[in-house]
């Protein structure tokens, strides 16, 4: 009953001072919507440049061969001979932190269909590639493991490659193609992948088993690259230990002689585009910190003000027979109110131009839970804290010095 | 042989002001019983106010005894004053302090709001029912601003009857009203008084003093002069006396 009747008290309050109340809810409303959508936008970057790398594979390990001195000439690396089948097979029967691994030979060469040609890479490898690569295929099916080991004639194109020799559409599953002179039965088409970071055509690709393009095209029998990919984005450096262990002694090194082989992990490029995403992060931490600040200040003056102009009315209702514990409440309730009520306005404004955004500008965004509850904890807490403090204050003095204040 | 309702013994207050002491109160003794209608007149810094804040459990004494109605003020808690203020003490100010904004019935219901044992019916007819005896029963819509000072001074009475207290206690209540309007209060006052209602009226006014039973005088703290009158003035009849005003 009684704290109904300072619900009532405090209500009507809030009524007859629309503009004030308008206005302190303001400071929150804005405060609590900038946080959620400053940090939804920093996340949803944050998320994209995460699902942009592991789309690239972002536990993949490459090795290839390397620093081999021919008469104390460097070469280049594609012409080293030193990564073999059997290294490729040591890796594949003893690391244990590798879930796919497949050897990788390419060349370049001329595709061919009727009268339309296209220079392309192909790359042998095995049926592991796809899942390393991190590669889907829009039609037809990758080839088997026997089909590698028969050193089947048979291809699957990227899109580049389609749009190039088959420009008159319709699906190139089952059609034959020649790679160079060789002829290839297409089986497969890539989905489309786009640029990479690099601004390479990724899908001007020609996949084939590695024995094929070893034996019938390229005629060697070393490798030009192993890659595999990690057990996890995490394991990636201890795997890349694991394979370089291995590589030494399936080489023969001893200890103070230089690897004749490189082992990378994708972990630098990772750790390079999460430091940039967690510099954006802590940027817009820092500016929605600020905001948070400016509105809690707002808070602040706004109900510390609104509590003076009304210390006579704190008189008045003391003199007729108002507790201080009394005018304490109504201010609580009011402070409560008014804070809650702008925290979810504030919630919802924050979340509406998050999807305005996304829309409309097309950013990609992700609202995190953390920015809600911590923007909306600290307007309430504001509000609430600096309607009560000044409050307190009012209702500890004698009902005819707050009477007579002006 | 009625009941005191006020009684107050040596009673002194002081205010610091720096390093200067201000003695508002040097020791006044007195004794208001039930149906009194007293005023309170003296000139300004005489104390008077002092005194009244302190009869209506708004201030505290420094020193002295002060019992309402039975009851000694000095062991009362905040709270418990407070109560006493709500149950007891109907308060009239100069300035009305009325809540702006707010309409006439909502004003009176003010004190019975802080009183949890009178129903939200209960509130509100009391509320009508004081504001009808103030003549105001056709303007209980009215915001203050849409009122005149005499009407809001009502309203302000209004506010003062609505939980039935032992006592009223205005402080130069007629003070910003015109002499028309301050008759008109001072004959509303008579009437609350002949229904037995306890007045305590300060005033520095001569003419208000001889619309009340007794007149005590204050100078620099002390009382001066406490007598009863002999002719009470009505003035329902001095209003009438009046020379009508041209509208």
């Amino acid at each position: 009953m009684r704290l109904l009747n300072l619900f009532k008290i405090a209500f009507n309050a809030i009524i007859l001072n629309k503009a004030r109340t308008l206005l302190t809810m303001l400071g929150i409303i804005i405060g609590v919507a900038a946080v959620i959508a400053m940090l939804a936008i920093g996340e949803g970057s944050k998320e994209s440049i995460r699902s942009t790398i592991s789309s690239m594979g972002s536990n993949m390990i490459t090795i290839s061969p390397g620093a081999d001195m021919r008469g104390g000439v460097r070469q280049e690396r594609s012409v080293m001979e030193s990564l073999t089948l059997d290294d490729y097979k040591a890796i594949e029967q003893q690391a244990d932190l590798l879930t796919y691994i497949t050897p990788v030979v390419n060349g370049n060469g001329q595709v061919i269909n009727g009268s339309n040609n296209w220079p392309s890479s192909i790359y042998g490898v095995n049926p592991d590639y796809l899942n390393i690569k991190v590669i889907e295929l829009q039609s037809g099916s990758m080839f088997t493991d026997a089909e590698v080991q028969t050193a089947s004639k048979v291809v699957l194109i990227g899109q580049t490659v389609v749009d190039n020799i088959f420009p008159d559409g319709g699906d190139p599953v089952g059609k034959m193609i020649r790679f160079n002179s060789i002829p290839f039965k297409v089986i497969g088409v890539l989905e489309e992948k786009g640029e990479n970071t690099f601004g390479q055509d990724q899908d001007d690709v020609v996949i084939a088993p590695y024995t094929t393009v070893q034996k019938r095209i390229l005629a060697i029998d070393h490798l030009n690259q192993v890659i595999a990919s990690a057990v996890s984005e995490e394991d990636a450096p201890d795997a890349v230990t694991q394979v370089t262990e291995i590589l030494r002694s399936q080489h023969k090194l001893t200890d103070n002689e230089d690897d004749d082989f490189h082992v990378r992990s994708m972990e630098e490029l990772i750790s390079t585009f999460s430091a940039t995403s967690e510099m954006l992060t802590i940027l817009l931490v820092a500016v929605a910190g600020i905001s948070l600040l400016i509105g809690g200040i707002g808070i602040m003056n706004i109900m510390y003000v609104s509590v003076k102009e009304r210390t006579k009315e704190i008189g008045l209702r003391m003199a007729v027979g108002g507790k201080g514990s009394d005018i304490l409440m109504q201010f609580l309730i009011e402070a409560i109110l008014i804070s809650i009520t702008g925290g979810l306005l504030g919630v919802i404004l924050g979340l509406g131009s998050t999807v305005f955004i996304e829309k409309f500008l097309h950013w990609p965004t992700e609202v995190a839970l953390y920015s809600i509850i911590i923007s909306f904890a600290v307007c309430a807490v504001t509000g609430i804290f600096f309607g009560w403090y000044p409050a307190r204050k009012a209702a500890a003095l004698d009902p005819i010095t707050a009477l007579r204040y002006e | 042989m009625s009941k005191e309702i006020i009684k107050i013994e040596d009673l002194k207050r002081e205010f610091t002001m720096g390093n200067e002491t201000v003695h508002a109160l040097k020791g006044i003794s007195l004794s208001i019983k039930e149906g009194e209608f007293v005023t309170i007149m003296g000139s300004s810094g005489s104390g008077k106010s002092t005194l009244l804040n302190i009869l209506g459990c708004l201030d505290q004494p420094t020193s002295g005894t002060y019992d309402i109605d039975g009851l000694a003020v000095r062991n009362l808690s905040k709270n418990e004053l407070a109560t006493i203020r709500n149950e007891k003490i109907g308060f009239i100010f100069q300035s009305y302090n009325l809540l702006a904004r707010t309409s006439a019935l909502e004003n009176v219901e003010l004190p019975l709001l802080y009183n949890s044992k009178v129903s939200t019916e209960e509130r509100k007819d009391r509320a009508i029912k004081a504001l009808k005896m103030v003549g105001l029963g056709d303007r209980m819509d009215h915001t203050p601003s849409q009122l005149s000072g005499g009407q809001q001074q009502r309203v302000a009475i209004a506010r003062s009857l609505v939980n039935k207290p032992v006592m009223i206690l205005a402080d130069e209540a007629t003070g910003n009203l015109d002499t028309r309007t301050s008759y008109e209060i001072m004959s509303l006052f008579q009437e609350l008084n002949e229904k037995g209602i306890t007045i305590v009226f300060v005033t520095h006014e001569p003419d208000i003093a001889t619309f009340s039973s007794r007149t005590i005088v204050l100078k620099d703290g002390n009382i001066i002069k406490d007598y009863l009158n002999k002719e009470i003035q009505s003035a329902a009849t001095e209003l009438a006396l009046l020379p009508v005003e041209d509208h």
